[in-house]
């Protein structure tokens, strides 16, 4: 017998065990579920890190109202199978309180709104860990992301003072008050996390596949139409053949055209592919270092 | 498909993010996107070119100042291999970031420039691959096409590196001629170097034997969680997860708990996709035995005829992480496999000087990068190995007690 084990199942492995190490060294934590492939995954390897037990945990999602209509159904039939609790943490609600104001104009997005809310989710639910499915080679701040990052009593992250992490000891030690972000996938890429959903046989949303949809196109990104986004006279909505590389908000999800109608395609797709997958997100062309800023803040 | 993490470390000229760069744009693992708001950024600075060390460096402070402050993880996989990168900075301020990045590091890169040959930033990298225990070092004689491909220059720095290298302890060490910016054998062999017969860069990352870098032999299972899931269908289960640290486990293996002593059978292996016969290292399982018994996280399954250390009393070499210098008598709490104890410092035995080994035992004061060999007592047993014997079970973490930050990162003798 060969003892090695292969990429895939070594990451599998390492994510399994940062998993479990929240479960023992915290004592409120939650997952943060947003309905991309990033999260499904990270249900699915917590759901193996405590076989045959549940997920020790509840799943919170931050919900923008301006959702793919596809994500809420799935995520739905998800938390159902698994048994597990969902809180979900509205944006629409905290915008009709008047805690929170909505963005105005044409690019206008529930993205940076999502902040707030989360912040005061996790602060409601007294949540002193909570789990992220981002990777470090989507974005370059997230690069220079720990597993178990630390967060301040205001939920802000202070990337030039981060906590050394070695071998596989994780100081997840706190003040009250603070809590963790933890990333049991940072060291996955996108290819690795399409490799996996498809050895694994796990299920996504449809709209990871190509399928027909009425969209149009904003400084170079394609758009899905919907009545969260308000169009340009000179915007004109056509049908296109397109599927999502990530799911975000559908006002700033970029789709790719792509005729990749199986997993087996995606992956083919992805790893010839030569744009990262937050090339088409609208939120992070903001600025060179929008995903830092909104980091520092408290962003996922 | 293997996964190899490698660990490079350099300063400003020596031509890392070049040769990082090189191999990620030859590798396609540069995406068109990345590529283009670097070369946008190298524009606007008026600068020339397109700068590929702004890929790797990911904070504004970075990007403002031009020099990697921390580790920065990359990625790229050919047909072979996945790679892990962890780039870290080169100056002696940044000890700690370059220790960080060698803890999971199977290969160490070591950059030396043709024209200077080993420097003192060559030795300190190669000292802390060897105390952090990196199993492979492959030192690339870098710039050569500043100094014609001349054989004998080559075969000097080579014939330097290795006497220096005598010192350490490292087992196997690999020399390549290269030039990052013209990539001569870094991807492709190049026609300029026909004295040298060894491999490319990416052929010897692809293929350098790295399937016994975990010990096998002395098996080490740390209990991480318990899993009882009360349900109806699995009304007694009662299981031992955790990742192996060491060793094979089989089913029906007599197995000893410490620190009870006491003595069980490995009923069965359990995964979400099954059971399976043999466990080894990194597998995270979960363990369930034949007898109930008394265990809880921190506790280590162990075999009767092989068992680690069980003691308070440990010396260690540590890296120290903070600004606040090591307190002599002081106590700290100690992370160790799954272990949460506390420590007291008793003895400052030397400080290493970390870029000529020089042994200092006057010198008491243990600041921020410094590396030193202490002696401690923990508040109760650890379950430990040598560092040299097992990179998983001879690890410590030292934490602060009031501010809770790490501190030190500690291997034990």
């Amino acid at each position: 017998m060969n003892y090695h084990l292969n990429h895939l199942k070594e990451l599998e492995s390492e994510s399994i065990y940062v998993i479990r190490e929240v479960a023992a060294q915290f004592e409120n934590p939650v997952l943060m579920f947003s309905g991309g492939k990033d999260s499904i995954l990270m249900t699915y390897l917590a759901q193996k890190a405590f076989y045959p037990a549940r997920i020790p945990f509840p799943l919170l999602h931050i919900d923008t109202g301006h959702n793919f209509p596809e994500t809420i159904a799935f995520r739905d039939k998800l938390v159902e199978r698994l048994g597990v609790r969902l809180i979900v943490g509205s944006v629409q609600e905290a915008i009709d309180n008047g805690r929170i104001q909505e963005e105005k104009g044409f690019n206008a997005s529930r993205n940076s709104l999502q902040t707030a809310v989360l912040l005061e989710s996790l602060e409601k639910g007294g949540y002193d860990a909570a789990l992220g499915g981002a990777r470090r080679d989507e974005e370059k701040a997230r690069a220079k992301e720990r597993f178990f990052s630390h967060r301040d009593e205001f939920g802000q992250w202070d990337p030039k003072n981060q906590r050394p992490e070695l071998w596989n000891l994780f100081n997840g030690k706190k003040h009250f008050g603070e809590h963790f972000r933890v990333f049991p996938i940072s060291n996955w890429t996108e290819l690795d996390v399409w490799q996996y959903l498809l050895t694994e046989g796990v299920d996504l949303p449809s709209i990871y596949l190509a399928h027909q949809r009425d969209c149009f196109v904003r400084n170079g990104v394609i758009l899905a139409d919907s009545e969260f986004i308000m169009k340009r006279p000179e915007e004109k909505v056509e049908k296109m053949t397109v599927r999502f590389r990530t799911i975000g908000d559908m006002t700033c999800t970029g789709a790719s055209l792509s005729d990749a109608s199986s997993f087996e395609e995606i992956v083919e797709e992805v790893a010839t592919t030569r744009v990262t997958e937050r090339g088409g997100r609208a939120d992070d062309k903001r600025s060179e270092t929008a995903m830092e800023d909104r980091k520092k803040q408290g962003y996922f | 498909m293997e996964l190899l993490r490698f660990t490079t470390a350099g300063s400003v000229d020596d031509g890392k993010s070049t040769l990082i760069g090189r191999l990620l744009y030859d590798s396609k693992s540069i995406f068109e996107d990345q590529y283009e708001q670097v070369r946008e950024t190298t524009e606007r600075r008026g600068e020339e070119g397109v700068n590929l060390a702004l890929l790797t460096d990911g904070l504004k402070a970075e990007r403002e100042q031009g020099i990697t402050i921390d580790v920065a993880y990359r990625y790229f996989a050919t047909p072979k291999r996945k790679f892990i990168i962890a780039d870290t900075p080169g100056h002696t301020q940044y000890t700690r970031n370059m220790v960080t990045g060698a803890s999971t590091a199977n290969v160490a890169l070591i950059l030396i420039d043709a024209r200077q040959g080993v420097v003192e930033q060559t030795k300190r990298h190669a000292i802390i691959a060897s105390l952090l225990q990196i199993p492979h070092m492959v030192v690339c004689i870098n710039k050569m096409d500043l100094v014609d491909y001349n054989e004998d220059r080559y075969n000097e720095i080579h014939d330097d590196f290795e006497r220096f290298a005598s010192k350490l302890d490292v087992h196997d060490i690999s020399f390549i001629p290269i030039s990052a910016l013209l990539g001569d054998n870094v991807v492709d062999r190049s026609d300029k170097t026909e004295w040298y017969e060894g491999p490319t860069l990416l052929y010897y990352l692809e293929n350098v034997h790295i399937a016994s870098d975990y010990n096998f032999i002395d098996c080490r299972f740390p209990v991480q969680f318990v899993i009882r899931p009360n349900t109806d269908e699995f009304h007694d289960y009662r299981g031992y997860s955790g990742r192996i640290a060491g060793g094979i486990y089989r089913k029906g293996d007599e197995v000893m708990l410490l620190p009870s002593g006491f003595t069980s059978k490995i009923a069965r292996i359990d995964t979400f996709d099954g059971e399976v016969e043999e466990a080894f290292p990194p597998m995270s399982v979960t363990m369930l035995l034949d007898d109930d018994l008394d265990l809880s996280r921190g506790d280590m399954i162990v075999r009767a005829n092989n068992v680690p250390r069980n003691d308070q009393d440990f010396d260690l070499m540590v890296c120290w992480f903070s600004e606040k210098p090591i307190q002599l008598r002081g106590k700290y709490s100690i992370l160790h496999t799954t272990q949460d104890a506390r420590c007291v410092v008793k003895e400052i035995r030397y400080k290493m000087d970390v870029n000529t080994l020089h042994r200092d035992m006057e010198d008491q004061h243990v600041g921020m990068n410094d590396i030193a060999r202490i002696s401690i007592r923990t508040t109760k047993p650890l379950f430990a190995d040598a560092y040299r014997k097992n990179r998983i079970t001879g690890s410590v973490l030292l934490i602060d007690e009031g501010t809770h930050v790490t501190v030190a990162a500690g291997m034990i003798i």
